[in-house]
């Protein structure tokens, strides 16, 4: 059988910098006549000699940190730009979805984005034509088929997009992370409709970092990290290698020395992070709507004025929950002494859902200077609890956030009260 | 890509082109209260300006014409030039979204803006067809040329967009440098002066080295009975737009596969 994508030894060089960016120009052809090329500040491999095979018809996740490659790999396969190095090879009528709504004009109505939408996406019109109507059912907007776009909702725009993006109907779908935004039931939707392009024997490249998605709709995943193909294989298998570089669960917290992708000069660096309830015993502690402190180890090369600490809480879906700096909060410290110190974020109530949550930490100083930047390095497996002392409703299937709120009946009075 | 597989991207994606040219349109349309008189009013003004400070103060030679005949005839052509590269020269940094989410001939993006222009075009230029009613100025073989240079005026559109499209991508100061170009070129053109006065052969062959040189004074010559068509500037001005037109399209084709990175 013939295999429906063929990547051989890809790379791809970035150049940064502010030069290569913002290029004017006066100064090139100044810099042909002076006959000195103008020097290029500084490059990143965002993807190095990586090499796979996909048969037609195979689901496959592609996983990753942030940063590490996956958005650029499926930008080369969909010929949105080129590789360095390298060469690949699509059979078949390619969609690629990196964004939902793509062309999208606020001036145009629900109907003709559409069909804008539709051929962006390499529909035909006489497609569109006779999808139209499944298109408008499936995002529900009847009604408003003839108002502009910029009347309608965000979440009514992102489903016209994606009612469009469903009806494709391309040999090779390329989907990147588009599951991240919306609602849980719109994202329930897309899943659903990921399922059946599964079903429908296409071949399917799909970003995620949703590692329950990635395991419950792909055979197959691989797995890139800064640029190279760490592990190619089922999919199962490479996700349990994926989390096993996570900060490693011990007794006294989560290392974080050997965690991959971190960035920043190290002039301080996460050691360690552990989870504190209220009275400072170790376990399993993080509690649905129960104190949490985060105490985060560092070790500093040298004495650092001024830094500033910052957490990030996000879902397995990749939705950022909060984010939280020693700046935004207000606290300065005036300095860190070179050697091993620890920073507490105190968290008076952990309002989350029990479930999975990722949790990413930054060392930064002004400027910016970035010293350690480490993206989901830690997972947070928050556990139930009997918050609203009913014994009842604190599950993962109740959302993201447990808020702390009770119900009466307005006088005052309790219910069956005369 | 060789060339010609370039040209058969561009042909598989042309329904996209054709969606892109009517969402142009459309946008455009939609936009402006004044629709599709704003394709109008802009020559007239020019032409009104043009008419009172060149025709009756600095009294310009006007080749035999009334002056308001004199200017329009050339400004329809160059007004839709200017907007035509101006929109196409912005295209690809207009629809940052487009270039680096799908994939399909970039090109298709300065393509539809100079074809869209032609609408504008057309209002213009039935205006002009009532002035030369109204001027009562009889038909000539001459007029069979406006769709030759049309497509001139078109192709090096198309080449002076794709160049700037593509510069624009590259250089971030070119955003500042197109409207001075066109302002530029627009003297540097027959607009309020004309070609027949300049009588030094050196001087015109020079003047219609500028691809609109000869083309616009080849309109403006081809509605006036006293001075017939100069077919050598416009033999130099055509071989100039094809040479334009193939270098931008070199460019463009060139650079095009880094687009997405730089933008």
């Amino acid at each position: 059988m013939a295999r429906a994508i063929e990547v051989s030894n890809v790379s791809k060089l970035y150049r940064l910098g502010e030069l290569y960016k913002h290029m004017m120009l006066r100064e090139y052809l100044m810099s042909l006549l002076r006959r000195r090329p103008l020097q290029v500040d500084d490059t990143i491999w965002a993807l190095r000699d990586v090499s796979f095979g996909i048969e037609a018809g195979e689901v496959v996740g592609l996983i990753g940190r942030n940063g590490a490659g996956k958005s650029t790999m499926l930008k080369v396969i969909s010929r949105i730009t080129d590789p360095t190095a390298g060469s690949y090879r699509v059979t078949g009528k390619v969609a690629s979805l990196l964004e939902v709504g793509t062309g999208f004009h606020q001036e145009l109505t629900g109907r003709e984005n559409i069909y804008l939408n539709g051929s962006i996406l390499g529909m035909h019109k006489r497609e569109i034509d006779g999808k139209l109507d499944a298109i408008v059912a499936f995002a529900d907007v009847a009604r408003f088929l003839d108002t502009p776009l910029k009347r309608y909702s965000s979440g009514m725009k992102l489903r016209l997009g994606f009612a469009v993006a469903a009806h494709l109907d391309p040999d090779v779908l390329l989907v990147d992370e588009v599951l991240a935004v919306g609602d849980a039931g719109f994202q329930k939707k897309c899943l659903s409709a990921m399922r059946e392009l599964q079903s429908g024997g296409r071949t399917v490249i799909f970003v995620s970092h949703n590692m329950a998605a990635v395991e419950n709709l792909c055979s197959r995943a691989i797995w890139i990290d800064q640029g190279r193909l760490v592990r190619d294989g089922e999919a199962r298998e490479v996700i349990r290698a994926y989390f096993a570089t996570f900060g490693e669960a011990t007794r006294d917290g989560i290392g974080l020395d050997a965690v991959a992708g971190r960035q920043g000069n190290g002039l301080v660096r996460f050691t360690r992070i552990e989870y504190l309830s209220a009275d400072h015993e170790h376990g399993p502690l993080a509690q649905s709507g129960q104190h949490l402190t985060m105490r985060l180890h560092y070790r500093a090369a040298q004495r650092i004025p001024d830094p500033h600490f910052g957490v990030k809480i996000s879902t397995e879906m990749g939705t950022t929950v909060t984010e939280v700096s020693t700046w935004s909060t207000g606290f300065a410290v005036p300095c860190v002494e070179p050697g091993s110190g620890a920073i507490d974020l105190v968290i008076e109530s952990l309002n989350l859902m029990p479930g999975r949550y990722y949790v990413s930490l930054w060392a930064e100083g002004m400027g910016p200077i970035h010293y350690d930047v480490l993206d989901r390095c830690a997972i947070l497996d928050v556990e139930p609890s009997n918050y609203y002392g009913s014994g009842r409703g604190v599950e993962s299937r109740y959302g993201i956030v447990l808020l702390p709120c009770s119900f009466r009946l307005p006088g005052g009075k309790g219910p069956g009260a005369a | 890509m060789k060339r010609s597989e370039w040209i058969g991207e561009f042909w598989r994606y042309r329904e996209l082109f054709l969606f892109l040219v009517w969402r142009e349109l459309k946008v455009r349309y939609k936009q402006t209260a004044l629709g599709a008189s704003w394709a109008l009013l802009q020559p007239l003004l020019t032409m009104a300006v043009f008419t009172v400070i060149f025709g009756r103060y600095a009294e310009l030679p006007r080749d035999g014409l009334a002056y308001p005949l004199f200017f329009f005839s050339v400004l329809v052509p160059w007004t839709y030039f200017a907007s035509a590269l101006t929109n196409a020269g912005n295209s690809l940094v207009a629809n940052i979204d487009l270039l680096t989410k799908v994939y399909f001939p970039r090109a298709a993006l300065p393509a539809s803006a100079v074809l869209a222009g032609l609408l504008d075009f057309a209002v213009a230029f039935l205006f002009l067809a009532g002035m030369l009613l109204y001027y009562a100025v009889p038909p000539s073989l001459e007029m069979l040329l406006w769709p030759l240079l049309l497509l001139l005026l078109v192709l090096l559109a198309l080449g002076a967009g794709m160049l700037f499209a593509a510069l624009n991508v590259n250089f971030r100061d070119v955003k500042y440098a197109l409207p001075f170009v066109v302002q530029v070129w627009m003297f540097a053109s027959p607009t309020m002066w004309t070609l027949n006065s300049v009588e030094e052969p050196r001087w015109r062959v020079l003047a219609a080295l500028n691809p609109l040189g000869g083309v616009l004074q080849a309109f403006r010559d081809s509605i006036n009975p006293n001075c017939p068509v100069d077919w050598l500037s416009l033999g130099i001005s055509a071989a100039a737009t094809l040479l334009l037109f193939l270098a931008g399209g070199a460019y463009f084709q060139k650079t095009e596969r880094t687009f997405a990175d730089l933008i």
